[in-house]
This record gives structure tokens, C-alpha cells and sequence, in this order.
């Protein structure tokens, strides 16, 4: 990549800021210089201040102390707006777009363009936006509703809208989490070409491998303080997680010697038509197998249906040699089968329960005295098992929601670890939590497996799958494509069974 | 902290039950004697009953409005079947089947098919109340036996505690225990608040939800039958428009309308107050039309509130997170 262009000043700097909210420090004495022409990472663990940090620069929040520059020119924000004009433009994870609006109506909203009467001129409204999206070499119909476009290209239409409104500064908020390999792939060329035309990117974000890629320079925080900043090729991943953690991790991916007993889940012909066909394969105890895929390949579908909650035409399921039938969560969870579900606040949690009656969710027939529940029994499985897994937490009566994204999924885990199963599925384990807590999960599973479970495991965080599955299957379009040994294991490898394509191609996404 | 809200709630509820208690007294010096305020209870409770499952079924998030049209349509079938000359007993007995073969048909359109319950026991209010014309017409069937009437209106021997009120201070405790301390009452919790989430627990909501809408046929059918000996009449129009009384008690009694929250103390405190109240009216003579009125109003009011103070809270709560979280 570009060296990092030092000689020209940068357009935006921000000195010493601290924030506190009432008696929490929430920044102390940070610092960011952003160039035009460069891709700068904030990494940070969840709760180290990155989103405060954002917001000031944002608008939403005003520093306590510090001084900030914009474009050469002290700035103080008061309001979002302002920040807005001096150029920064915030991209959000979740874009909040008008849904029943058009592509072209939501980048212009509010400065449509006009005709007499006041009436929107469409056809010039349409033109300026296909100019922004095709300077970034996006396809995309500016006529087109927002509603039922996928997040990534939301993402583009944000990022059209803001350079329709001349932003220089653009702050991206974990852009990557929730899209495919070539989605974000296509974000980074579009990344690429706005750095071209001089604008500064901001990213925040958890993959740590995006970062080495395409980034010229990282800022690392901890506990709302920053620790260091400098260009990318002074890092490696091992000093940015020491820097963003405070500590060693020890290895990210243990390799526990798996000792594979008998077959513990085996699946055959699963079929349900137009969203998997005849899916066959086995997991034995102590194994973790991957199963990897682009998002829309059908693994979660398939998950679901393993575990009866979905469901499907044809095939069986078999659990410690026993055909499952009929194909419901009851039986399959009898049979010591659980499912750590994809989505974690709308399928995993009680996002108002107590922590509490959510790590006791799946098990509450078994911690009764007789007809009542047995509320010592309740307190000492929900305690014996987040306390297992390091759970964070001031309460067990605190409500899920009160947790962070690593913690909460956690409490899923508690909750699935006290069924005592033999074979667990989880899918996308560790999306959106921070290397911590995603450390964590990586070693409790190791830990699971190397004790007899059998762990299926669903992730589209392929170097995740490479460092934890010793042999990993790949989908592709509701099929089972492929078998990849951890011995031949590489992403390239897996990405060419998830994409069909056997050769490399240029601009493959 | 949620919790410590909702005990707030609930405690509130019941300080109000004293003050309309003494408000009542101010009103007119016989509310507080005992025959006045056994008269009062008894008065309300049919949908004292009826309250007690159709706090279960807010809990889930799902709703039963047909509740007084199958108490209707029972009081008609055991008159109907009582004036054909069957026994009492297998009158009753056919009462509450036909009450849970009701409940079980709500049940049924609900989980099954899907349907949303407030569309679906919209359409059963009117169904059942139609049926129970179907069955008695405009007739009024009277001379029940003595012995059944008496349990009616009769009181506890030796105190003047009216024996449906009895029976509704069982079933009260009974509800409670099965709430708040069987695994069942958990997973309606964990059901209301998140249905997805339960299921994927391995909860089995379609057959709890099922079971929830033929118990309160059930109750309905119990209600029905109190109403009908209570009144030694039954008719096809018994008890028309009390499924406004017990949804408007069990919303006052902190159970939320989107489910998930709520418990038996606060439906059972929210019972007496709405009753007091109409008792309090009634004895100076305020008219029917406005005791409707108040009731509404206590409904609108009991939703709006904690919509209002979750407002402020989650206000409160987007401040505070500015803090913890970065």
C-alpha cells in the first residue's frame, strides 16, 4: 500500500480529548490525526471507548477537554449537523435508511433536486445519484426502494450519501460484521476509491485481518484510553492484541489435541427444497468440524433443521446412534443435541429476562423439587456455569440486555453447556464480540471438545474456522460442495468451494 | 431492576385499593360494614375469575376477547340443558366442556393457522354470544334448585365471605403458585417476552399456548356457571361486555399488553380496586353508562402508564449507556 502520506497535514486532529459522563471517565487524554488518502483503524475491545470516541467527533457528544481540528480550522461541534458540514460523515453498522424511499430519494434526502412547483425532479435526482454510485464503481439502481436491499449495499448508499453531502472524513462503525467475504470485498474497493479522491476512512472494527489489509494506519484504545498510533507495518496481530487487551491471550486459537471417539451427530440426505439438498455428514466426539460458506449458502438453514426447530422434507438425524424422530427441538435436546442460534439478541436471549432465568431457560424441568422450581438449584446452575465461563456481570438478576455482546453470548452458552449435551452446533459463535470474549469462546469450545463434545460450527470468519475445525465442510448454495482437511486448509482453499470457482479470477467479487 | 418497578407497580395498586376503600366510606357511611362489601365482592367475581387466566394469556402476549361470550354461551347451555331435564350436575358438566371445547377452538386458530388472537376472539365474542341466542333464544331460564342457587349468593357459613369469592381466592393462589414457581410459569415469561428466543430454548409454545386458551375456556365456562347460579338465571346476554372489566384488571395489575411481564398479586389487587370503584359508584347512584366510562378510562390508563414511565426510564437508560458502553 501508499506510504503514509506524513508530509501533507492531516485533515482532522484531535488532541487530548477526555469525556465523562457524570463520575465515569469514559476517555482520558485520547488522540487521532487523520491524513487524506488513508484507511485508519480504531481498535479497541468492547467497552474501551471506541464509540464515545465516534460520537464526539460525530457531534453527538462534546468533549470535556482537548482540541479538535477539522480541515486545519479549530472545530467545536454542538450538533450532529455541524459535524456534518465540516465534512464527517458517520456509517453506522445498522444503516438507517427509508425503507419505501428510493435509492436515489434517500441520498438526496432532504436536497432533492427541484423542478417547478416544487415538485422533486426524479430524472435529475436520478442522474446525480448514478454519477456518485458509478465514480465509486457501485452497481446499483438509484430508482430502486431501499426495502429489500441487502446491509451491504445499504452500507454503499450511505456512503453515496455522504459524499453527496462533500464529506472528506468518513467514520465507518464495524462496516464488515454483518457481510459476505465478497460484499466486503466490493466495500474495500469502494474504500479504495474514495481514499483515491483524498477522503480519510476510519474504521472501526474486530477483524483484525482487514485491518493489515487495507489499512495505512492503526489507533489502538483500552479502557477509554489510547495506548498507541502508528502505520500499519509496525504491527502485528500478536502487538495488537497484547496493546488492545492488556495482557498475553496466550495462543488465539488453541489447538487442543482432539482425541475423536464414536460419531456423535450424523445427518443424512437432509432436504428441504430451495434452501438445502441431500446434506450428509458426520461429527464425532471430540471434534470440531467447521462448516464455512458464503451468508445465504443455507448453514444456518441446515443448523435449524438439525435441530428441528425448521423444517425439512427429507433425511434423518441421527444423535449417539439414535434416529431423531419426530424432528423437534424437544427430542433433539433429549437426545443431548443443542443449537447456539445465529442471531443472539432475537433467538439466543430473553433480551428482558434475568441472566439468570436465561442460563436456566433450556433445563427448567430438571431443576425442580417436585411440582415447584427449585430456586436454590436455579441460582447454583446459573452461577456454576457463567462462572465457568468467566461471565461479566454484576448481577445474575441483571437483565441479559445490561451485558456486552461477548458476555451475552456467554449466558447462550451457559445456557446450552447445562443440558449437558454431546453435540453442539453453533453458529457464528463470535460475530460482533470483541478478541477477548472471543478468545474466551474459542478456548471453551476447544476445552468442550478436547472433554468428548462434538462441536459443529457454523462462521463466516474463515481464519476462525481455520484456527479452530479440524476439518471443515463448505456450502455452497444449499449443497455440500467439499471437505477441506485442517492439513489443506487455507481461505483460499474454502472461499473456492464457497464461490464455485476453481481458478483465480481478477475482481473476483 | 425491572422487578423492583414492577413491585412498585403492584404496591401501588393495592395503596389505591385502601384509598378508594376510604374514599368509599366518605361517600356513604354503609360501604364499610360487612354486608356491603360482601355484596360488592360477590359482585365482581365473575371477572375476578376470569381475570386470573386472562392474566396468563396477556403474559404470553396473546389476548382472549371472548371470554364473557363463553360465559354466556355456558350460562345458556346449562339452563338449556337444565330446562330439558337434565341433572344438574351433567348440565354443569356439559358446560364446561362446551367453555373448553371453545377455548380450545381460539387455541386452535391461533397456533395453527397463525391468526393473531385479537382478530380471532374478536370474531369468537361475536360467535359465541350468537350461538348462546342460538341455544336460549330470548328466554330466561330461572328455578334452579335451591342448593345451587345458595352456592351462588351463599356466603362461607359463619362469615360473610360470598363463596365465589372463596372459590376465587383458591383459584387466585393456585394461579400464583403455577406463575411464579413451576417451570411452566417460567417459560410463559420467557414466551412473552421472546417468543423465537423460547422456542429455541426447546419450549414448546404452540402446545403451552394451546393449553392457555382452553383453560380460560375453562374458566370462563366456572365463570359462566357462578353467574348463572348467582343470578339464579341464565340467559344469552349474561355478562355482556365484562371481557372489557377483565383485560382493563389485568392491565391495571402491571401485566404488560406486550407480554412477558406482570404478576398474580398486581391482577388480583387491580380486581378489587376496579370493583371497589364500581361499588363505590353504585352505592351513589352513578349510572351504568359511566361506570362503562370509568372502566375505559382505567384502561386507558393503566396501558399508557407504563408506556410513559418505560419512556422515561429507557431515556434514563440511553443516558447512562452513553456512559458504560463506548
Amino acid at each position: 500500500m501508499t506510504e503514509t502520506p506524513t508530509s501533507t497535514p492531516p485533515l482532522l486532529t484531535l488532541s487530548h480529548a477526555s469525556k465523562a459522563f457524570g463520575p465515569v471517565q469514559a476517555l482520558s487524554d485520547v488522540s487521532i490525526e487523520l491524513f487524506p488518502g488513508e484507511a485508519h483503524a480504531l481498535l479497541g475491545e468492547n467497552g474501551a471507548g471506541k464509540s464515545t470516541f465516534v460520537k464526539i467527533l460525530a457531534g453527538v457528544h462534546r468533549r470535556d477537554s482537548g482540541a479538535l481540528q477539522v480541515g486545519g480550522q479549530d472545530a467545536n461541534f454542538h450538533s450532529p449537523g455541524e459535524a456534518t458540514a465540516a465534512g464527517i460523515a458517520i456509517i453506522y453498522q445498522e444503516p438507517t435508511l427509508f425503507p419505501d424511499l428510493s435509492v436515489a430519494e434517500n441520498v438526496l434526502m432532504g436536497r432533492q433536486p427541484l423542478a417547478g412547483l416544487g415538485r422533486i425532479d426524479r430524472a435529475t435526482m436520478r442522474q446525480q445519484v448514478a454519477k456518485i454510485l458509478s465514480e465509486l464503481g457501485v452497481n446499483l439502481d438509484p430508482a430502486r426502494r431501499v426495502r429489500g436491499l441487502s446491509i451491504a449495499d445499504q452500507q454503499l448508499v450511505e456512503i453515496a450519501k455522504a459524499l453527496s453531502l462533500n464529506a472528506n472524513i468518513l467514520i465507518m462503525d464495524e462496516p464488515t460484521a454483518a457481510l459476505t467475504l465478497s460484499e466486503t470485498e466490493r466495500l474495500f474497493k469502494v474504500v479504495r476509491s474514495l481514499r483515491a479522491r483524498g477522503a480519510a476512512v476510519l474504521f472501526i472494527t474486530h477483524r483484525l485481518e482487514e485491518v493489515f489489509a487495507e489499512c495505512q494506519r492503526v489507533t489502538i484504545m483500552r479502557d477509554g484510553m489510547w495506548v498507541s498510533s502508528g502505520p500499519i507495518a509496525e504491527y502485528d496481530t500478536d502487538k495488537v492484541v497484547r496493546q488492545m487487551v492488556g495482557r498475553d491471550l496466550g495462543e488465539l486459537y488453541p489447538h487442543g489435541e482432539a482425541q475423536l471417539g464414536e460419531v456423535a451427530l450424523s445427518v443424512r440426505g437432509l432436504t428441504q427444497p430451495g434452501v438445502f439438498r441431500n446434506i450428509s455428514f458426520e461429527v464425532r466426539r471430540g471434534e470440531i468440524v467447521g462448516l464455512a460458506g458464503l451468508v445465504g449458502a443455507g448453514r444456518s438453514e441446515v443448523a435449524r433443521a438439525i435441530f428441528g426447530i425448521d423444517p425439512r422434507e427429507a433425511g434423518e438425524v441421527k444423535v449417539n446412534g439414535h434416529v431423531l424422530t419426530p424432528l423437534s427441538p424437544q427430542t433433539t435436546m433429549a437426545a443431548g443435541l443443542g443449537l447456539v442460534p445465529e442471531d443472539r439478541r432475537q433467538q439466543g436471549l430473553v433480551m428482558d429476562m434475568s441472566i439468570e432465568r436465561n442460563a436456566n431457560l433450556a433445563i427448567l424441568n430438571r431443576l425442580r423439587k417436585g411440582w415447584l422450581m427449585d430456586r436454590a438449584a436455579e441460582a447454583d446452575n446459573a452461577r456454576q456455569w457463567t462462572e465457568k465461563l468467566r461471565l461479566k456481570a454484576h448481577s445474575l438478576s441483571d437483565p441479559a440486555s445490561s451485558l456486552s455482546g461477548g458476555n451475552q453470548q456467554k449466558v447462550v452458552l451457559a445456557k446450552w453447556l447445562a443440558t449437558n449435551p454431546s453435540v453442539l452446533i453453533v453458529d457464528e459463535p463470535t460475530r460482533g464480540i470483541d478478541v477477548g470474549a472471543k478468545a474466551e469462546v474459542h478456548r471453551t469450545l476447544s476445552e468442550l471438545a478436547a472433554s468428548g463434545l462434538a462441536v459443529l460450527m457454523i462462521s463466516s470468519d474463515l481464519p476462525e474456522v481455520l484456527g479452530m475445525a479440524g476439518r471443515i465442510l463448505v456450502m455452497r448454495e444449499g449443497e455440500l460442495v467439499g471437505e477441506v482437511s485442517r492439513a489443506q486448509a487455507s481461505e483460499e482453499a474454502v472461499m473456492y468451494l464457497a464461490t464455485g470457482q476453481h481458478k483465480r479470477q481478477e475482481g473476483a467479487a | 431492576m425491572k422487578r423492583r418497578g414492577l413491585l412498585g407497580w403492584e404496591l401501588s395498586v393495592i395503596v389505591l385499593v385502601f384509598v378508594a376503600l376510604f374514599g368509599g366510606a366518605l361517600l356513604s357511611p354503609d360501604f364499610l360494614t360487612a354486608s356491603n362489601l360482601s355484596f360488592l365482592t360477590a359482585n365482581f367475581s365473575e371477572v375476578a375469575l376470569m381475570s386470573l387466566t386472562m392474566t396468563l394469556i396477556i403474559l404470553v402476549a396473546e389476548i382472549d376477547l371472548s371470554v364473557a361470550s363463553i360465559l354466556g354461551l355456558c350460562s345458556a347451555v346449562l339452563g338449556a340443558l337444565f330446562a330439558a331435564g337434565w341433572p344438574m350436575p351433567l348440565a354443569i358438566l356439559a358446560a364446561f366442556g362446551v367453555g373448553g371445547l371453545a377455548g380450545l377452538f381460539n387455541g386452535l386458530l391461533v397456533t395453527r393457522l397463525g391468526l393473531p388472537s385479537l382478530a380471532v376472539t374478536i370474531g369468537t365474542l361475536a360467535l359465541y354470544r350468537g350461538l348462546a341466542y342460538v341455544v336460549l333464544g330470548d328466554k330466561a331460564i330461572a328455578d334452579f334448585p335451591a342448593f345451587y342457587t345458595n352456592l351462588g349468593f351463599g356466603s362461607i357459613p359463619g362469615t360473610q365471605i360470598p363463596i365465589p369469592m372463596a372459590l376465587f381466592a383458591v383459584l387466585a393462589v393456585i394461579t400464583a403458585i403455577v406463575l411464579h414457581g413451576t417451570a411452566f410459569g417460567r417459560s410463559l415469561y420467557a414466551i412473552g417476552a421472546n417468543e423465537i428466543a423460547a422456542r429455541f430454548a426447546g419450549l414448546q409454545v404452540t402446545r403451552v399456548k394451546l393449553s392457555l386458551f382452553v383453560l380460560s375456556g375453562l374458566m370462563s365456562a366456572l365463570a359462566g356457571t357462578v353467574y348463572t347460579f348467582r343470578f339464579a338465571s341464565a340467559r344469552a346476554d349474561n355478562a355482556s361486555g365484562f371481557e372489557l372489566s377483565v383485560i382493563a384488571a389485568v392491565l391495571l395489575g402491571g401485566v404488560s399488553i406486550f407480554g412477558g411481564k406482570g404478576s398474580v398479586v398486581g391482577t388480583v389487587a387491580a380486581v378489587f380496586l376496579i370493583g371497589i370503584i364500581n361499588g363505590a359508584l353504585t352505592i351513589v347512584d352513578v349510572s351504568n353508562e359511566i361506570l362503562t366510562i370509568v372502566t375505559g378510562l382505567l384502561l386507558i390508563f393503566s396501558v399508557l402508564l407504563p408506556n410513559l414511565l418505560a419512556r422515561v426510564r429507557s431515556a434514563r437508560e440511553r443516558r447512562a449507556r452513553g456512559r458504560a458502553v463506548s
